[in-house]
């Protein structure tokens, strides 16, 4: 049997054909990153390759200094008779579906991706394959999302009734792409936004690059607690079990995440409302982009990947589940935690 | 019905307790009389059965969302409630805005006893497209019942009491007993001063706090009652208008349950109510729970489950004497009241007096505490000789001081995932111990004592450390080490390790050590011959 294409290797996806990894967990020669979420983007490779609109993050991430090459999406880099290139996946700022083509064989690694414009990052585009990488975080037919503008209106008459109320609104979302498209998504105050540590250092690096977003302020021991009252705060998830949180008082305590879909999950949060808002697919769209691919055969990667490979083998398509390091949110929670402000 | 489901949603959010309260009286306020009736049922309990079929339900959402059952199984499983996974996976179609009533709806179901399984298909799939996804919960939940909503008896009282300005205790005592929308009003039930007062009505429970620091905080010795706090059932005995109630806490009418407690009807005075622990009983002495445990839940008592599991009253507390009220009475009264009644009927072993427990100092309990086991029981209670008889949980009259449990450091072998608030996380345990072929013995199964951030932790271990599936089960690496506590311990032939253990609970997660330094099931053993 000759080599595929594509390999798991349990530390990352490996074209041994090019000697080029996407999203290593392990210091590699030759690395594609989908994108920046710190269970996708890890230290130690020897030189990146990535979409120009992930760059910033990047470097803030993994070093100033490390080698990285960036490329429009469309763009050809070949290897070794191999040709790469990145394709939306409209997950967040940058992120990309890795197109891998050797002799007229076609794979791609979808790393994160949704299906529904954020308004920020370039929309998802299906791309034809033989086989198809997806990822199955919300696989399952119970995670069905609203169009994000019910979400952004819920969010907004949350924050219209904390405003009444006096009290702060804290929303609390990931960082790296929520917080992008909840800030293009909903009705902004007309006072100053505060953000967390973690999420005004994001902002000003993306605003840096030549993004437009708006300005936010940073919440730092020296700010005036009464300037809290009515106003947005915008926090990583961590924060909800920090003392942080406690000079918001009072506040109401949002939470933006696809998990916020069943009671379970919004109780053991201990939120005050939840908003189901994801950046992943939900079970309607994964479907979809399985079937846009066109892929004869399906390889499913994080989340419910036992079940959705099964549902997919008995309405016909072939899939087999891989196990990978992705899709480990708490990661990136474990993370952002640490970004108190850092004034 | 959406003025219910917007009750039940924010119920549901909220873990404060002053909330709950406010939104329920709110609603106490604000709904229909009829709509009030139904809500109180369910807050209490006495959800009425439709008599559906669960799996046909099932069958039915899963054809409507067009999937397989096994994949409405594994949807199940992550969700954690029924009602809720059918509302989540039902397409939405929803064309019409219901405005049915929340008695309405009752109504709407109660004909689906008389209907074919066809119609009640119908009817069911016609209720789901006239409602949201929030009303279809709480619709299913009205259909197939666990109506769990995280209030307890206690808050729907406080709400009621508030929003009727009444005392909350006349309210408890109103809002217990036999009753049913069909049979009573939100007006005679809740608002009728004491006119249909049911006979079987028990009082609400005096419930002990554990004690705080040493027993000698607690002052004057002489000014303290102490007996042994047993291992049984909490139960309430009245006898009114010449019938028999024995009520359990839970508030479950068990009178059935205990025919040997029968003859009682014949010689307790007309209006007496007595407080006590229906306890297992042999030979004079009380038995280990397990025994007891035995018949709890049978249907059938047959002669053999009678004669293998006998039971005793120990009565401890009067709550009513010759039909009036005692509970303002100080204890000290109520005892002598107690004692009096007692001497007065005729002596049968199934009947007993709760003994009081000798001391002259708080020395003298420390003394005797560790003898609990020796004696089956679970610690001291310790009550106030002039405190009166209150309602629910308070602190500051009785205390409850209890043994520390038993306790064996075993590893984590199986996960499964959780439900309701726990769901998508591994939170339910199974932890064993090795045997004398080096193998890890499952023996018990355990949920509570984690903190949110270590089941976090666990949950993140397991999620990576997964070696084979088995449907919801996980078998996980054995690597973690718990210490396991547990209230008693029995043989078993239903179990592998020959044992079973009671209340078995996470006491805390032992980080200091490694699998192999677990114990074993030959330790376990040796609890067992100690203490069976």
């Amino acid at each position: 049997m000759p080599t595929p294409l594509l390999q798991f290797t349990g530390k990352s996806i490996y074209c041994a054909q090019a000697d080029v990894h996407i999203d290593p967990w392990i210091p590699v020669e030759r690395a594609i990153i989908t994108h920046a979420h710190s269970d996708h983007a890890r230290w130690g490779s020897s030189h990146y390759l990535s979409h120009k609109h992930s760059e910033a993050i990047l470097r803030l991430r993994l070093g100033q200094d490390i080698s990285l090459q960036t490329v429009e999406y469309g763009d050809k880099t070949v290897i070794n008779g191999v040709t790469f290139s990145l394709h939306p996946a409209g997950h967040i700022i940058g992120s990309a579906q890795v197109r891998v083509e050797y002799k007229g064989e076609v794979w791609v690694a979808s790393g994160d991706y949704k299906l529904e414009d954020d308004g920020f990052s370039a929309p998802y585009e299906p791309v034809k394959c033989n086989v198809f990488i997806t990822e199955s975080t919300f696989g399952l037919p119970i995670y069905k999302w609203q169009p994000q503008q019910e979400i952004f209106s819920e969010i907004d008459n949350w924050f219209a009734q904390n405003r009444s109320d006096d009290k702060a609104s804290i929303l609390m979302g990931y960082s790296l792409g929520k917080m992008q498209r909840i800030l293009k998504g909903i009705q902004l105050p007309d006072g100053p936004i505060y953000a967390h540590g973690a999420i005004y250092i994001l902002n000003e690096k993306l605003r840096e690059v030549g993004h437009d977003l708006p300005e936010l302020k940073l919440v730092t021991k020296e700010t005036d607690k009464k300037l809290f009252r009515g106003s947005l705060v915008l926090a990583p998830p961590s924060v909800d079990s920090s003392t942080w949180i406690r000079k918001f008082n009072p506040y109401s305590l949002g939470y933006c995440s696809g998990w916020m879909a069943l009671r379970g999950a919004k109780n053991r949060r201990a939120v005050d409302q939840g908003f189901v808002l994801s950046d992943h697919v939900d079970w309607p769209d994964l479907n979809t982009a399985v079937v846009e691919s066109g892929a004869e055969k399906v390889y499913v990667t994080h989340g419910y990947t036992s079940i959705f490979s099964r549902w997919l083998n008995e309405n016909g398509i072939e899939a087999g589940e891989v196990h990978t390091m992705y899709g480990n949110e708490d990661d990136e929670q474990k993370e952002e935690g640490q970004g108190e402000s850092p004034v | 019905m959406k003025q219910f489901a917007e009750l039940f949603m924010n119920l549901d959010r909220t873990n404060k307790t002053n909330a709950k309260v406010e939104l329920m009286k709110d609603y106490f306020l604000s709904a229909p009389d009829d709509d009030k009736l139904w809500a109180l049922t369910l807050f209490t309990g006495r959800r009425p059965s439709f008599k559906v079929n669960r799996t046909m339900v099932k069958e039915w959402a899963a054809a409507e969302a067009n999937i397989p059952m096994w994949l409405f199984q594994e949807s199940y499983h992550s969700v954690g409630d029924l009602g809720e996974t059918i509302s989540l996976i039902l397409p939405r179609t929803q064309t019409s805005s219901s405005e049915k009533s929340l008695t309405e709806w009752f109504h709407y179901l109660s004909l689906l006893p008389g209907m074919t399984d066809e119609e009640k298909h119908d009817h069911i799939l016609g209720a789901w497209t006239q409602l949201s996804q929030h009303e279809t919960f709480v619709f299913n939940k009205l259909l197939m019942g666990s109506f769990r909503i995280g209030v307890s008896q206690t808050l729907v009282v406080r709400a009621l009491a508030e929003a009727t300005a009444t005392d909350s205790s006349v309210i408890a005592h109103r809002v217990m007993g036999q009753w049913e929308p069909s049979t009573t009003t939100f007006e005679k039930l809740i608002l009728d001063e004491g006119e249909n007062d049911n006979a079987s009505r028990p009082y609400p429970f005096f419930l002990a706090y554990p004690i705080e620091g040493d027993v000698s905080s607690l002052g004057n010795p002489d000014d303290w009652m102490v007996e042994w706090k047993w291992d049984g059932i909490r139960s309430q005995i009245i006898y009114r208008n010449g019938e028999l109630f024995i009520w359990t806490r839970g508030e479950e009418l068990s009178t059935e349950k205990f025919p040997e407690l029968h003859f009682l009807a014949s010689v307790l005075p007309e209006g007496t109510v007595l407080d006590g622990e229906i306890v297992s009983y042999h030979d004079g002495r009380p038995m280990p729970f397990n025994v007891l445990q035995t018949r709890i839940g049978r249907k059938n008592l047959s002669k053999k489950v009678l004669e293998e599991a006998p039971v005793a009253f120990l009565a401890y507390d009067i709550l009513e004497v010759n039909g009036a009220d005692a509970r303002s009475m100080t204890q000290f009264q109520r005892r002598t009241e107690l004692e009096k009644l007692y001497k007065n009927i005729p002596k049968q072993s199934v009947f007993n007096l709760s003994p009081l427990v000798k001391f002259t100092s708080w020395d003298d309990l420390h003394t005797l505490h560790p003898t609990s086991r020796e004696n089956i029981a679970e610690g001291f209670m310790i009550k106030r000789k002039s405190g009166t008889y209150q309602v629910g949980r308070k602190k500051g009259d009785w205390w409850k001081w209890k043994i520390d449990p038993l306790s064996v450091d075993a590893v984590l072998i199986y996960a499964q995932k959780g439900s309701g608030r726990r769901a998508e996380l591994f939170t339910d345990y199974t932890f064993a111990v090795w045997g004398d072929d080096g193998k890890l013995i499952p023996f018990a199964k355990a949920y509570s004592g984690l903190t949110d951030v270590e089941i976090g932790q666990v949950d993140y271990f397991i999620k990576r450390n997964v070696i084979e599936k088995f449907g919801p089960v996980r078998t996980v690496k054995p690597e973690l080490v718990f210490e396991i506590g547990f209230e008693g311990i029995n043989e078993s032939s239903r179990h592998k390790s020959g044992i079973a253990v009671r209340f078995p609970r996470i006491l805390r997660w032992r980080k200091d050590k490694k699998a192999a330094e677990a114990d074993t099931l030959e330790s376990l053993k040796g609890i067992l011959d100690v203490y069976k």
